[in-house]
């Protein structure tokens, strides 16, 4: 499964990132990498983007980038 | 000795208070060249011969937007003797990551734990001793809001940098990544020392600007051992190296941080934001505080019952500067038998230019310090969060929303807005098209033409439909230049959500006297310099003779006006001179357009100034102009360059003379096409009838 299935209050680790090239790396050095734990936060008003927590502090993602990365619930 | 220190840090964690609170109201915000990022530098409070630059916020040095490269250049570049590396205590591990790359250039460094009064508060700890053993420089505990450990960061920074103390080679790779590292440091025999080791880092990382140096038979090299090392780091060295710097990170956070509470704690900002972007009030939340906003800056009255602190402010300085001012220096020349001409000039151009910047500057201050408020605040990321979705089928950032709807008052701090918009793509096409959202100083065009060639019509629905065309225009524009000129741009929304501050007043009022003088000097020179040749063009003809207002038919405007015409032939409205010279008169202010109209129709007095509220028809305007053609001219001049303030505004934010001829290019093209649309429609529609 990917980080946009799970549901608001969900969590997950981060298992591997499914893209390549810049927003790979973007993601990567925002701390999102494998092993490390994942929550998801909300979804903004109008159905994207997403809000998560990670490494103690709250980012946020488009959908289709939160289909990039693939979760270990 | 000169010191030379830069400030580096994760956007949001503290850089500008703390470089503000460095350097004082002191400081130069000038552009890093060929791009729209800010470049600021100052001078420290402390020592006069310490100069600081804040170098962009960026959570990385690697080289993907234009700020992670200006940062990292800086610094491999120019060699600061010291860098300043400022990192949000409250969130270690994503802070942490910057501070890594910064060590693998190794130069001398001070890191600066700030926001120290939140980790406290959370009743978390943070031993900066172990951090500063392990690093090799000092760490230092700040709270850079209520200046507490700045004292002691300046001296540790000055005396690293007198001492060009190197942080520690951190153990961050493994075998694999370091054999790959030691390999290439081998190929490149063109450059020694610390620089090798960090190219050699960057080279296996799968840096294409570093790649870009090598000669090709380097490159070769290079390729070979970097896919080799792949092959034994799941097929990308650059995601290993990532993970190993995250790796590295998450042991020096277990020692050297340690939480009160184990996992997520609700914090007073997690309260906020679960109201500011709940699902049924963020959005109406949102209008709210853009309608305040809006309000605030440009309308005449605020919440119906106090006059509107913008628009008070611009008229009192503006009934200075056209009443006492002028009247002093206009009467002293007068009395010093100054010619007619010169007494134009003085009073015409060089007055009416300075005050045309002058009048700008109390709405841009208002309007700035209600901007730095939000965006210091963390609520300017709220904004592009909930108006992400919407912006981006046009091709814009949810931050585009404030610059656009600002442009209904004014173009020119709402392109000044811009500045909040991460990606550069989003800044300048959301400044081509900014002005297409019609401006205050528009409206007067409207009202004449309605009370002029629409008398009997609906007026509301004449104004409604010309605005909403704007917006219309706006949308199919954005959509055509995120798939034309700014195609394939990579866009992404992988942002921090910052907590919740409220921001120092310190803060807001420097970055409201910044944008105030920023804009005076940068687009100050554009907007005089433009307004004293058109009243040159319009106050002499071609043999220098210098004519009154009434004489203007005979200027070397009216002249271009003629030869103009004939390309607006197939708009409608090229079969007479005068709106041409009305289209150029407006680039100083479109209002002007009104005011010419009435000295090239010969109005009686007072006739313009009625016209211009909607009350009273100009006398021979109907003759020149039917309802479609004057519907295509208020298109046309709704849509093309804006006023040379706006011009001037633009270029101080593009940048770039370049982009600015692009920008104005554009929506010459664009007014022109909906112009011609316009008559040609409006024509066909007539014939049918």
């Amino acid at each position: 499964m990917t980080l946009r299935d799970l549901k608001p209050g969900e969590a997950g680790v981060v298992a591997s990132i499914g893209t390549k090239g810049a927003m790979k790396r973007r993601i990567m050095d925002m701390g999102v990498t494998p092993g490390t734990q994942i929550r998801v936060i909300k979804v903004a008003p109008l159905g994207d983007p997403i809000e998560v927590n990670i490494r103690g502090y709250e980012l946020s993602l488009r959908k289709e980038e939160a289909d990039q990365i693939l979760i270990n619930k | 000795m000169s010191i030379k220190i830069a400030l580096a840090g994760n956007p949001n964690c503290g850089k500008t208070t703390l470089f503000n609170e460095l350097t004082g109201a002191k400081q130069h915000v000038g552009n890093w060249p060929g791009v729209t990022v800010d470049k600021k530098e100052g001078v420290y409070k402390g020592d006069k011969e310490v100069t600081i630059l804040d170098l962009p916020g960026t959570y990385s040095l690697s080289p993907y937007s234009a700020e992670e490269i200006i940062a990292r250049d800086y610094i491999v570049k120019e060699k600061p003797d010291v860098v300043i590396n400022i990192v949000d205590g409250t969130s270690m591990e994503r802070n942490l990551y910057l501070t890594l790359q910064i060590i693998e250039t190794q130069i001398p460094m001070v890191v600066a734990v700030n926001m120290m009064d939140e980790v406290e508060n959370r009743g978390d700890q943070i031993d900066c001793s172990h951090l500063s053993r392990l690093f090799g420089v000092p760490v230092v505990p700040i709270t850079a809001r209520s200046k507490k450990g700045v004292k002691e960061l300046m001296n540790a920074a000055i005396d690293t940098a007198k001492k060009k103390l190197r942080p520690n080679r951190l153990n961050v790779f493994d075998q694999n990544i370091s054999n790959a590292i030691a390999k290439v440091e081998e190929v490149l025999t063109d450059v020694q020392g610390e620089e090798r080791t960090w190219r050699a880092i960057k080279l296996v990382e799968g840096d294409e600007i570093v790649a870009g140096t090598l000669s090709a038979a380097q490159k070769e090299k290079v390729d070979a051992i970097v896919a080799e090392a792949a092959k034994h780091a799941d097929g990308d060295t650059e995601a290993k190296i990532a993970d190993l710097r995250y790796i590295m990170i998450a042991d020096i956070v277990k020692h050297a941080v340690k939480k009160k509470a184990k996992g997520h704690v609700e914090t007073k900002s997690d309260r906020i934001d679960k109201i500011l972007t709940n699902r049924v009030l963020a959005l109406p939340i949102f209008a709210v505080i853009m309608y305040l906003m809006f309000s605030i800056t440009f309308s005449e009255t605020f919440l119906w019952v106090i006059p509107g602190p913008g628009v008070w402010l611009q008229t009192v300085v503006c009934d200075f500067w056209d009443g006492p001012l002028t009247d002093a220096i206009m009467g002293f020349l007068e009395g010093a038998g100054a010619s007619e001409w010169a007494l134009s000039l003085v009073g015409d151009g060089v007055l009416a230019g300075l005050g045309g910047v002058i009048s700008f500057l109390p709405q841009i201050l208002i309007l700035f310090l209600l901007m730095s408020f939000l965006e210091d605040s963390g609520y300017m990321a709220r904004v592009a969060f909930v108006m992400d979705k919407l912006f981006r089928k046009f091709g814009l950032s949810g931050k585009s929303f404030i610059p656009l709807l600002m442009g209904f008052g004014c173009s020119v701090p709402a392109m000044m807005a811009t500045r909040t918009l991460e990606s550069e793509k989003d800044r300048r096409m959301t400044l081509m098209i900014t002005p297409f959202m019609s401006c205050g100083a528009k409206l007067p065009i409207y009202l004449m033409f309605a009370a002029t060639l629409f008398p009997s019509g609906n007026r509301t629905l004449l104004l409604f439909s010309i605005y909403f065309l704007g917006m219309a225009v706006a949308v199919i524009a954005g959509i055509i230049l995120s798939k034309t000129m700014f195609k394939g741009e990579p866009s992404n929304f992988i942002m921090e959500l910052p907590q919740y501050r409220i921001p120092t007043l310190r803060s807001v009022l420097i970055h409201g006297w910044e944008k105030v003088k920023g804009f005076a000097i940068k687009a100050g020179t554009v907007i005089f310099a433009s307004t004293v040749l058109i009243w040159f063009l319009s106050r002499f003809t071609f043999t220098l003779q210098y004519l009154p207002e009434e004489e203007m038919e005979r200027s070397i405007i009216a002249q271009i006006g003629q030869a103009l015409r004939f390309l607006f032939i197939p708009l409608g409205f090229g079969n007479d001179w005068r709106p041409v010279v009305g289209t150029i008169t407006g680039f100083i202010a479109k209002e002007n357009i009104v005011s010419t109209f009435g000295v090239l129709f010969h109005a009686a007095e007072g006739v313009a100034d009625a016209a211009a509220e909607g009350s009273a028809a100009i006398p021979g305007v109907a003759e020149v102009f039917t309802p479609v053609t004057a519907y295509a001219y208020m298109a046309f001049n709704l849509l093309c360059m804006p006023c040379f303030a706006a011009v001037g505004a633009m270029k101080k934010e593009l940048g770039s003379v370049k982009w600015t001829l692009k920008a104005a290019g554009f929506q010459m093209i664009t007014a022109y096409v909906v112009a011609l649309l316009i008559n040609l429609i409006g024509s066909g529609i007539t014939a049918l009838f």
